[in-house]
């Protein structure tokens, strides 16, 4: 739903490490846990970016699953459908989550122009 | 030397893909977080708010749960009793800003539909944009009541230092499952509606240990503005969490 609002601030990273060069791709890791609807975030990414300097560049997504730490006996698990952050092997009552919030632009594939 | 390498001129990128070199595409090493942006304004909002004395809480809620109605019960009882600032985020209108004038709190309305393109929650340069029109050197208190949404507005940290929900009994025992993310982030829930209790099929007990599923160290209280059920406790919570230094 504010897919929008972060191709901006998407946009904003990419054109200042771009620096002049042309993009081609943007890789971007997010995290299960993340509310983002990549495939939406890609249309809107097409949306916004259409007529700009940024046209045509791709955005790939790489989906982290949500995995879960528990602070009292170490187990880790990964999250299944049903959200909960107990721990499945000591009943301990709230993992930490080890993987899934991330959210962040990892490499960018440019030409020089 | 490495697939990827730095230069001391600039960010880590490789020269060894083949591909890269047919095409003359190079691929740079970025590893920079989307949100760094609204949480360095988020991180300026809070230490603004911290610097002027304030303490500040960001209400959160599905439309329609009852922030407003509980917001002005709140102002009500806390008039003389500690300085409160409301930033009042909205898409449109300023109907809920005028519903909270006149209990002697300075408002400051974000329409997140007027120059910022309807935004469906609070971020915060939207945030930064409003604390200059409240007296802070004057406030105790700033409660940001946010667009009433259970999906982004979790995800944006807007300077606040805690988080309270706005749940009504007549959504649903579910809610916290369907939306963990924004039930997980929250300091404390408030049950509102709860003098409905005794007209719904709600169950109490299964919301509570769905809450506790996606949240088990939570606060709740349970509240109706309607009655006032609940409503000193929410305020006792504020004032005592306020006299606290900042938690973030």
């Amino acid at each position: 739903m504010h897919e929008l609002a972060l191709c901006r601030s998407i946009a904003d990273i990419v054109r200042r490490t771009a620096a002049e060069r042309r993009v081609v791709r943007v890789h971007l890791r997010i995290g299960e846990l993340r509310q983002v609807v990549p495939d939406t975030l890609v249309y809107c990414w097409s949306m916004t970016s259409a007529g700009t300097d940024l046209d045509g560049a791709e955005l790939v997504v790489d989906r982290v699953p949500a995995r879960l730490r528990c602070p009292d006996c170490g187990h880790v698990s990964a999250m299944g459908d049903f959200p909960d952050f107990g721990c499945a092997a000591c009943d301990g009552a709230s993992c930490e989550v080890e993987s899934g919030e991330e959210f962040l632009i990892t490499a960018m594939d440019l030409v020089e122009t | 030397m490495g697939r990827f390498h730095r230069h001391d001129d600039g960010p880590a990128h490789s020269h060894d893909d083949h591909s890269g070199y047919a095409t003359g595409i190079e691929r740079v090493e970025v590893l920079e977080r989307i949100f760094d942006e609204n949480d360095r304004l988020a991180a300026a909002n809070r230490a603004d708010l911290a610097a002027a004395g304030v303490w500040s809480v960001n209400l959160m809620s599905s439309p329609g749960a009852g922030k407003t109605a509980l917001l002005r019960e709140t102002l009500v009882r806390l008039a003389g009793v500690t300085r409160i600032g409301v930033v009042e985020g909205d898409i449109e209108t300023s109907l809920d800003a005028d519903r909270l004038a006149g209990f002697g709190a300075e408002i400051a309305l974000v329409n997140t539909g007027n120059g910022f393109g309807g935004e469906c929650h609070l971020d915060a340069p939207m945030v930064r944009s409003a604390l200059p029109r409240l007296p802070l050197a004057d406030l105790d208190l700033v409660l940001i009541e946010n667009v009433g949404n259970l999906v982004c507005p979790a995800e944006f940290d807007v300077g606040e230092h805690a988080r309270a929900m706005v749940y009504s009994i007549t959504e649903g025992e579910e809610k916290p499952l369907k939306y963990p993310v924004m039930f997980r982030s929250a300091d404390l829930v408030l049950i509102n509606k709860i003098d409905l209790l005794p007209h719904l099929d709600f169950d109490l007990e299964l919301f509570r240990a769905n809450l506790r599923a996606v949240n088990p160290r939570v606060a709740t209280i349970g509240t109706s503005a309607r009655t006032g059920d609940g409503v000193d406790e929410w305020c006792a919570w504020l004032i005592s969490r306020g006299a606290r230094p900042a938690r973030r």
